[in-house]
């Protein structure tokens, strides 16, 4: 056992841990931070995405003896974080239960079974912090190296869009079903 | 059939919908946002032990001895079980519960059950794993359903009944098909096949079991069934079923894959009960390729019949369907694998010739769009090369053949609600289809098909005569409602949907709805999520038991007011007239109707009405309604590395009416991207020593955000007499028509006829090559 020292999510936890513990088993069992999933334990399903430092990693692959002094960021830090600063700066006039990239999966129906999600809302956050306007290739790049299985990234490619719009204060882009539709035919099905 | 499942499908507050019919957030969409939501493998309890499974290395084996000591002696460990400590067998379908949550005395498959240890972590319980020995006799394996057809001996499974390795046999044969070949002006007859696939939910298998101070037993699990689990838990633990809780916690995604009583769930309850500490057990990701139940592998022989116009007149086929090791729902596999068949075309005479073999590989099972998604394949390509023989744009020729609304298929089921026809318009018309196909430069196409599918079956898995859907409500003082049912939301938002029921039906905000699901303590029973049958069950229970309570509200409201029920509206939290007098907030209303009524609570249930045909067989794949669904998809071909790059689909989906547009769209979406990855990239292959090629998210190939092309949800709506304010499923059909619109996108791209799944660059390079050789 080794004591370690991680900075999560803004607070500095000591705890103890195996040499060779993952930062995914540590976030998931010492710190009960559950909203960290594992999807397959191997670097090939990205459901475990984190933040360190604000860039995208898999905390399955990561040992959580090196990682500290780092920034860590789960997705259990977003919504606070993003309230605190609401509450911080007078400009802010939307202070929201959730953070604007969790809101627009929310209101995208990008949110299928969900256990793909804090690896993705945190991709995508990453994401619109070097971009604020990516185009849909720089979405799908972004987005690669986590898997999900129920949306067929439609809906999530849209949720990242629609934060974009949201932060630039852009209309919604239609969906393919919102535009008008055809005429039912008249004379019935035969 | 029972007054109370017909509502009809009008809104039910003078015909306007207020809640349904537009986007609404999911219940538990924040939850999921946030990381609030708990799946099973974010349950820990206080003492809990963790469990691993040993597994067989041998595809098949006859076990001689099992030595646990060494494992028993490890420090940590709590509780080691094989076959011995839990010999009853199960199995999904009553009539072929062939397996056992451990090997009792044969391995079937490379990664069959043995046996289980709990210890205080997983590491101990690994080792302790290691520790056990086992003498295995090895036997010699079937891996092919051929080999296992040729060689009976010895069996996979004993079955005095249906010797050879057969696990199911359906011949079904309507009208004279044989007569209809021999007269048609056009016959076209091929082989097609179908490789397997699995579901690869992002959330591996779990389960979690507490041994409860009161002698009971509780069992949080990963599963799309519960009420299922809940009656094989009792069965097998041998305990009373009220001895037992069953609770689905969140689910990290099932699409077919968690509708089995698994294994793990048995171990963990037993190992807890041994022990007397709650035991979690999760499966690695390596482990859920083997509890597989995927997509069957089918090799299939289609003979298609038409006259000179294209009018179908009759359709032959014979399949060879690849089971795996085990039963699961295969028996219902193999009348699906036919029985589906039969719309949206309409065809005078039709044969099917299915069997199921048993194989030494791990078990097949339902997969998303259940036992039809291969037969749909093969027809539909089909339905290409007869357009191409009659020099007929094929969606011209579907439209020849279209069934139509109430009417009856060649196999005797009951359509009500069809909207394919507008399905096809919508297709062609967002696509470009009349500009574009057959115009496209060498390489680059587009591909059209079509299909459909049930809303629910008629087919209860044990027989019996009691609600197949039911939901419980409770309102009081404090403007809450609560909706208790035992409906498995498996992320396709099944609860959401049940809460917009519920609030369009009493005039609450959506937010005043409280779900409880999948809870056997606490819900009325439902059975389960699978065969699409969710929405359209739950959902018309859910009217019915709102429209009990509705009615006391109403009343009370009226008494209190001196008006007549008709004239009062509830709407967006508030109880008013229609003609705009009178203004409470719903929780005075609710007072009102508590103070009359006292203690408010309601039930709602639904069956279906008597459906199918009147023959052994003729009810598997009645449905009280069915989906309609037509993709077109545009490929581009690369020539010279044989990749095909899938572009877009085109998704025009008849869900009868779309409750909540971007659930329905989301469905759709996610149906045509599995359905194209199953075309492309994804393969559950065994090599030939009964291993599996590559148990892992890298080496089984799922689609990326990069490989997945463009997908148009075009949402059709046919307003179903019988579903809940007419809808009908979303979550199935959609994945249909994308591995043969994509076969036949490709045949526009390049004149090529690719049969065979998956369409790997190699294929298309041999099938590109044999073109050349054949125009030199
Ligand atoms: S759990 Fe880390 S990548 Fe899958
Ligand atoms: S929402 Fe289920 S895996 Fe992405």
């Amino acid at each position: 056992m080794e004591v370690l020292s991680l900075k999560v999510n803004g607070d500095t936890r000591c705890l103890a841990a195996a040499p060779q513990a993952t930062l995914l088993e540590v976030l998931r069992e010492e710190l009960g931070l559950t909203g960290c999933k594992q999807g397959c334990d191997k670097g090939d399903c990205g459901a475990c995405t984190v933040l360190l430092d604000g860039q995208p990693v898999l905390a399955c692959l990561t040992l959580a003896a090196l990682v500290q002094g780092r920034e860590i960021t789960t997705i259990e830090g977003l919504a606070p974080a993003h309230r605190r600063r609401c509450a911080e700066s007078p400009c802010a006039s939307k202070q929201d239960k959730l953070h604007p990239v969790q809101d627009a999966f929310d209101e995208a129906g990008a949110l299928q079974c969900g256990f793909c999600q804090s690896g993705m809302i945190l991709s995508a956050t990453a994401l619109l912090q070097r971009d604020d306007d990516p185009k849909r290739e720089t979405i799908r790049e972004a987005l690669s190296g986590n898997l999900c299985r129920c949306t067929g990234y439609t809906q999530i490619i849209e949720a990242v869009e629609r934060a974009s719009d949201e932060h630039a204060g852009r209309e919604h882009r239609p969906r393919a079903w919102e535009q008008p539709a055809t005429e039912p035919a008249g004379e019935g099905e035969s | 059939m029972a007054a109370r499942d017909q509502h009809g499908p009008q809104a039910p507050w003078r015909g306007e919908f207020r809640v349904l019919t537009k986007p609404q957030r999911k219940v538990d969409g924040a939850a999921k946002a946030t990381g609030e939501a708990l799946f099973t493998d974010d349950l820990a309890l206080p003492g809990m032990l963790y469990a691993r499974t040993l597994r067989s290395p041998h595809a098949h084996a006859r076990i001689r001895s099992i030595d646990t000591q060494a494992a028993r002696a490890l420090d940590g460990v709590h509780g080691v079980i094989t076959g011995a400590d839990l010999p009853q067998s199960y199995g999904v379908i009553p009539w072929t519960q062939d397996e056992t949550a451990l090997a009792t005395d044969r391995v079937r498959f490379v990664g069959d059950e043995v046996a289980a240890v709990a210890a205080v972590d997983e590491r101990t319980a690994e080792a302790a794993c290691a520790l056990i020995e086992v003498d295995f006799e090895v036997l010699p394996a079937r891996l092919t359903p051929e080999e296992a057809l040729a060689n009976p001996e010895p069996a996979i499974h004993h079955n005095e009944r249906r010797p050879g390795n057969i696990s199911k046999h359906v011949k079904l044969e309507f009208g004279d098909v044989d007569g209809a070949a021999a007269q048609a002006a056009q016959v076209v007859e091929g082989d097609f096949s179908f490789h397997g696939t699995t579901h690869a939910a992002i959330e591996p298998h779990c389960a979690l079991a507490r041994p409860d101070a009161d002698g009971r037993l509780t069992l949080w699990s990963a599963t799309q069934i519960t009420h299922y689990l809940h009656r094989a838990l009792a069965l097998v633990l041998g305990l009373a079923p009220e001895k037992i809780r069953v609770i689905q916690p969140c689910l990290g995604g099932a699409f077919g894959g968690k509708s089995d009583p698994f294994s793990l769930e048995f171990c963990a309850a037993k190992l807890a009960l041994i022990t007397g500490r709650p035991v979690k057990l999760l499966w690695t990701r390596e482990e859920v390729f083997y509890a597989h139940r995927g997509r069957h592998p089918m090799q299939m022989h289609y003979r298609t019949s038409s006259d000179g116009e294209g009018h179908l007149t009759g359709v032959d086929a014979r399949l060879l369907i690849d089971g795996g090791a085990y039963s699961s729902f295969g028996l219902v596999t193999t009348y699906y694998s036919g029985q589906l068949l039969t719309g949206p075309y309409d065809f005078p005479s039709y044969r099917f010739d299915a069997t199921r073999v048993f194989t030494n590989k791990p078990p097949c099972g339902p997969k998303r769009g259940h036992g039809s998604v291969q037969p749909r394949f093969a027809f539909e390509v089909q339905l290409d090369e007869l357009a191409e023989r009659l020099q007929l744009d094929p969606i011209e020729l579907r439209r020849r053949n279209l069934l139509g609304e109430n009417t009856t298929t060649v196999n005797g089921q009951r359509i009500t609600s069809n909207g394919f026809a507008r399905c096809l318009d919508e297709v062609e018309r967002a696509s470009g289809w009349r500009e574009r196909r057959g115009r496209l430069p060498r390489g680059h196409g587009l591909g059209v098909a079509g299909s459909m599918y049930i809303s629910g079956t008629n087919y209860p898995v044990y027989p019996n005569d009691m609600p197949q859907g039911g939901v419980q409500l409770k309102l009081d003082r404090s403007g809450l409602v609560t909706l208790f049912t035992g409906a498995n939301d498996i992320g396709q938002g099944s609860s959401t949907v049940l809460a917009g029921i519920v609030a369009e039906e009493l005039g609450v905000e959506p937010e005043a709805v409280r779900v409880v699901a999948a809870d056997t303590d606490l819900c009325p029973v439902d059975l389960g999520a699978y065969s699409s049958r969710v929405t359209f069950m739950v959902g018309n229970a859910a009217i019915d038991g709102a429209r009990k309570l509705r009615r006391q509200v109403l009343a009370a409201l009226a008494q209190e007011w001196e008006v007549a029920e008709e004239e009062i509206l509830l709407a967006g939290g508030r109880a008013g007239l229609f003609n705009g007098d009178r203004d409470l907030p719903m929780r005075e209303a609710f007072v009102l109707a508590e103070t009359r009524f006292e203690t408010l609570g309601a039930t709602g249930s639904y069956n279906t009405p008597t459906l199918g045909g009147d023959y052994r067989g003729g009810t598997i794949g009645a449905s009280p309604a069915y989906s309609f669904t037509a993709h077109v998809v545009e490929v581009r071909v690369d020539c010279e590395t044989g990749v095909i790059r899938c572009e877009k689909v085109w998704i025009a989906h008849d869900c009868g009416r779309a409750l909540n547009p971007v659930l329905v769209a989301g469905q759709m979406e996610g149906s045509a991207y599995m359905g194209i990855a199953e075309a492309l990239f994804e393969h559950h292959t065994i090599n030939s020593r009964g291993l599996h090629a590559g148990p892992s998210l890298l080496d089984y190939p799922l689609a990326t955000s990069v490989d997945t092309p463009e997908l148009a949800a075009l949402i059709v709506e046919s307003i179903d007499p019988e579903g809940p304010y007419g809808a009908k499923e979303a979550g199935e059909g959609p994945l249909h028509p994308s591995l043969p619109a994509l076969a036949n996108a490709v045949h526009d791209a390049l004149g090529l006829r690719l049969r065979e799944l998956p369409f790997t660059p190699g294929r298309v390079l041999r099938a590109l090559r044999s073109q050349a050789e054949a125009g030199s």
